[in-house]
């Protein structure tokens, strides 16, 4: 494994520590240590079922894990916690699927969670929802159904509402994947915008061009565990493992 | 022996017909209500309180609806608590209808995407907020149909209740029937009774199905 240029003096906004999660007799991921600092953007690639989502939803508590501790600005959760809304409040998430509710407008999907977890008034829950719509280039479509929107649209949507909660990290799993190639461009535009903005994004994703471009670092996980970690550019050029080597042979075979 | 005209047998049978559709309807809206909270237990993230939910609903959905009548008017006064055939019939039938709704109910949480609790659980929304706000708005749209549907089930069910001397329609067409000894006359004219009660519910079910797949 290849050193991680982290700089000791700053503590890392994301520290995940021997991360293990099992499903039934399979471990899927078996011991991950991995840290995120403000401002980064680290994108996990590796083959499927390598464990990338699992880990990736265990930083919001999405999956409960069955070893470890995961850190996240000062929000500590280990396998018995129960109670996860201060962290989940720090961590947004964006799914493959979009997943807007879809008897709410754009607006209204924004809306809710401002107004109901966070309980901001009124007014101020729609200026952020306005802004945030805005961010993602879709102030005009605040009072639009889901159903009313393209997907590269719904997936803008999605983020804004993540973003809204104004959350210090955003995790991403494989959000352009169930677009149709046409649109990807405009998701990972606002994805592009928000990582030259600052925002602490970790992204699972297969656009190796957009990860070589965009992400400080590359996690490439293998069997349950990282394999490789580094800057992209080495990464792609001088893999140190065969599997990563492998890997990479084959996504650009395709 | 007295002589019954036509309509003192049908005035007498839509008279008791009232009682019919007024246990229909308690039994409907309070075993609604409590089928709610028993589908809220049976879908929560607490396992015992999934776990009576789970109980409650298969020994009411596993037993005839005439064995629940006969313990809640027979049973509950051995163990002191006295109850009318009345209260008796609207206890029963009530927890036999939150049973039902709670299961169909639960179908349509079913029916939900996963992904709608994930990215609401994402959002840090609690279970109570992620059913109140994402999950039951739209569990509610499929479940009108079903819910309706179940509704016939009830009115017809209210007839288990002249067993124990509630007089509905179908107890009052038995008392009717020992007077005029007419009982293919008075039990087709509780029959038609019924039939008007269940089939504008019947039809509208169909209707409110039908509709809800145009809308998609
Ligand atoms: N809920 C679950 N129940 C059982 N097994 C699961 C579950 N979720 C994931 N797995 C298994 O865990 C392993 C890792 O899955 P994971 O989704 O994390 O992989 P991935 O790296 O994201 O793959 P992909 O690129 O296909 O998305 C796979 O073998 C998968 O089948
Ligand atoms: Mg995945």
């Amino acid at each position: 494994m290849s050193p991680v240029n982290t700089s000791a003096t700053v503590r890392p906004l994301v520290k995940l520590s021997a991360i293990r999660k099992s499903f039934g007799p399979v471990e899927v991921l078996k011991g991950v240590d991995m840290a995120v600092e403000e401002g980064q953007v680290v994108a996990m690639i590796g083959r499927s079922g390598s464990g990338k989502s699992t880990l990736l939803r265990s930083i919001n508590g999405l999956e409960r894990i069955d070893g470890g501790v995961i850190e996240v600005d000062g929000e500590c959760v280990d396998p018995g916690q129960i109670d996860l809304r201060a962290l989940r409040q720090k961590v947004g998430m964006v799914f493959q699927q979009f997943n807007l509710f879809p008897h709410l407008t754009a607006g209204e999907n924004v809306m809710l969670a401002l107004k109901v977890v966070k309980k901001q008034d009124k007014a101020a829950t729609r200026a952020a929802a306005e802004s945030a719509l805005a961010k993602v280039g879709l102030g005009h479509k605040f009072d639009a159904y889901p159903s009313q929107l393209s997907g590269g649209q719904q997936q803008r949507v999605a983020i804004a509402r993540s973003l809204a909660m104004a959350p210090k990290v955003l995790l991403c799993d494989e959000i352009t994947s169930a677009l149709d190639p046409e649109l990807v461009a405009e998701v990972l535009g606002v994805v592009r915008k928000l990582a030259e903005e600052g925002m602490t994004l970790i992204l699972v994703t297969h656009e190796m061009r957009f990860a070589r471009e965009v992400c400080d670092r590359l996690v490439f996980m293998h069997g349950g565990r990282i394999a490789e970690q580094g800057p992209p550019a080495k990464l792609f050029d001088r893999p140190s493992t065969p599997e990563l080597a492998q890997f990479i042979g084959m996504v650009e075979a395709r | 022996m007295l002589n019954f005209t036509l309509w003192d047998i049908l005035s007498n049978l839509l008279l008791a017909a009232r009682w019919t559709v007024l246990l229909s309807l308690i039994a409907f809206v309070s075993g609604g209500v409590a089928g709610l909270l028993l589908l809220v237990a049976r879908v929560s993230p607490v396992p015992p309180l999934r776990i009576a939910a789970k109980l409650f609903i298969e020994v009411f959905q596993g037993t005839p609806l005439l064995m629940q009548l006969f313990i809640v008017f027979f049973a509950l006064p051995l163990i002191g608590i006295e109850t009318s055939a009345w209260t008796s019939a609207a206890v029963a039938l009530t927890l036999f209808t939150a049973a039902y709704l709670a299961e169909i109910w639960r179908g349509c949480v079913e029916a939900v995407p996963k992904g709608q609790w994930e990215a609401s659980a994402s959002l840090a929304m609690t279970f109570p907020e992620q059913m109140r706000h994402v999950i039951l708005p739209q569990a509610l749209r499929i479940a009108v149909p079903p819910t309706v549907g179940f509704s016939v089930q009830v009115v017809k069910g209210t007839a288990v209740t002249s067993i124990i001397g509630f007089v509905e329609v179908t107890k009052a067409g038995t008392m009717i029937t020992n007077a005029t000894f007419q009982p293919f006359l008075v039990y087709g004219l509780v029959g038609l009774i019924y039939f008007a009660l269940c089939y504008p519910l019947s039809l509208s079910a169909k209707a409110l199905e039908r509709k809800l797949n145009v809308a998609r």
